[in-house]
């Protein structure tokens, strides 16, 4: 009995360490791939931020004779924000800036990011924390108007 | 005083009810991407399906959402409060017309011996040889699907965690209609036989953690190498080593460009964006999700006239993405990284 309760509880933190949070939003809208992506580029500017650019992963595959359906990245970020963390966390600039992955499955769209909320992990400053923070609430909101919009 | 005390009751019950979770939002939110917005499947078990829905318990599903999957996708939701995983059990089952399954949760005595050689006839083309579970994400990115769903990782914490030895006999004697999964019986299999085959999977829990469910560990987030040399130079040896380890120069620009006007750009941070078609073609087959991070990406940034590279740990990643099927790739991509970074700054 002393040896189960042993291995239970060696077993207990074992599994803890490899049970994997919620690291990753993913979410899926009804609309088609190009009515997707105009509504993911509304909603980016109206949650306030700037859309840098999109990232044709599709058109790259195909130009090297890959089959593919359709896949954009579309990078977004506020200029000030981007400006003050490169100067003082430059650390962090891999992850910037923030980026959402479109891609089509069938006649519905996939859309998925990191939650911004994760990098706190990474990035454990508490003078970051109020950016994730926002982030996460901004990126959160702008995946449920996407998903939202039939 | 009597109204003045139903009308406070009142108000309490209200807000309540206002306060309860609401389980279709968080299904919307956190589980209708991948198990279907009315739970028809996709990357994820279809959680209508009937015949699903007739061998699972409460307790299943619940423990289910706490724990995940470990390097399976199916994430362990553990911000989620005990009320609102409760909530999401509740919409799960508003599909199921029957009442929900209860099991007993004592273990179910058997002969692991033979249960291995009738897993390995009966199970382990779909369940994978060690349990391991079907390859794939069930991310089709619009590409054929192999099987309509991804066969369960067997040898996977989180399935040995949630289902109970009575669970699993009465899906093994029952099947699950609308998947390949068939009746033990219509294999010619008889009940002792079924134990048998329950104290084997129940056998996974004493060995070492399925490769499938494991991830990688790695320290930090990020790849970092300082440079001896100015930044006009770095930009230029690393464009030459992304060449020479067998990726294709994509395209170069500062951190800040569509921020800010062309001319208000700071120069002092250039991404320098490369890639490898073949090996993007590979990912995005393993998982469509990993486009997040690709094209890849190195960061060379000039700070008060100290030159440094930079790059996201690929190798961080597969446990980001909670996908064992990453492993290899992400290692593979961390090495080279670390090879272009090293080329660039020697």
């Amino acid at each position: 009995m002393r040896l189960f309760l042993a291995i239970a509880l060696l077993g207990l933190p074992l599994f803890a360490l490899n049970a994997r949070a919620d690291e990753m939003m993913i979410v899926r809208s009804s609309q088609e791939f190009e009515e997707a992506m105009s509504t993911l580029q509304a909603a980016i500017k109206a949650h306030g931020y700037t859309l840098t650019r999109v990232q044709r992963v599709d058109v790259g595959l195909e130009a090297k004779g890959y089959k593919t359906d359709k896949y954009r990245v579309v990078f977004f970020g506020k200029a000030d924000e981007i400006k003050q963390i490169a100067a003082k966390h430059p650390e962090l600039i891999p992850y910037l800036p923030l980026n959402i992955a479109i891609f089509a499955e069938n006649n519905q769209t996939l859309l998925t990011t990191n939650h911004p909320a994760m990098l706190a992990e990474f990035f454990p400053d508490p003078e970051l924390a109020s950016y994730f923070k926002e982030w996460e609430k901004d990126v959160t909101g702008i995946l449920d108007d996407v998903r939202q919009t039939q | 005083m009597i109204r003045l005390l139903s009308a406070l009751l009142l108000l309490l019950a209200s807000a309540v009810t206002l306060a309860a979770p609401d389980g279709a939002t968080l299904f919307a939110q956190n589980c209708a991407a991948c198990h279907g917005e009315k739970g028809s499947g996709g990357i994820g078990v279809p959680l209508a399906l009937p015949s699903f829905q007739a061998s699972v318990s409460d307790d299943y599903i619940r423990k289910t959402i706490r724990l995940g999957r470990p390097g399976r996708i199916m994430p362990a939701f553990q911000k989620l409060s005990d009320a609102e995983v409760d909530a999401l059990v509740k919409y799960v089952r508003s599909w199921n017309a029957a009442q929900a399954m209860h099991f007993d949760p004592a273990p179910i005595k058997g002969d692991p011996t033979h249960g291995k050689q009738l897993y390995a006839k009966y199970c382990a083309a779909c369940h994978g040889a060690n349990g391991e579970g079907g390859k794939g994400t069930g991310v089709t990115f619009s590409r054929p699907r192999d099987l309509p769903i991804m066969p369960p990782a067997l040898h996977n914490p989180g399935f040995l965690a949630a289902a109970s030895d009575s669970m699993i006999k009465y899906t093994l004697m029952h099947g699950r209609a609308g998947t390949p999964m068939i009746a033990a019986a219509k294999r010619g299999l008889q009940e002792r036989d079924v134990d048998d085959l329950v104290s084997f999977i129940r056998q996974f829990q004493q060995e070492p953690v399925s490769s499938s469910a494991t991830l990688l560990n790695t320290e930090s987030a990020i790849l970092t190498m300082d440079s001896p040399y100015d930044l006009a130079t770095t930009i230029e040896n690393l464009k030459r080593a992304v060449g020479n380890n067998n990726f294709i120069f994509i395209r170069e620009q500062n951190l800040d460009a569509g921020l800010v006007p062309e001319d208000s750009e700071d120069p002092h941070q250039h991404i320098i964006y490369f890639c490898n078609f073949s090996l993007l073609n590979q990912a995005l087959a393993n998982d469509p999700r990993v486009g997040l991070f690709l094209p890849c990406r190195i960061t060379v940034a000039e700070d008060h006239g100290k030159v440094k590279l930079m790059a996201v740990n690929p190798k961080r990643l597969s446990r980001m993405f909670n996908d064992s099927n990453l492993n290899d790739l992400c290692r593979q991509m961390t090495q080279q990284y670390l090879a272009i970074m090293e080329e660039a700054t020697l």
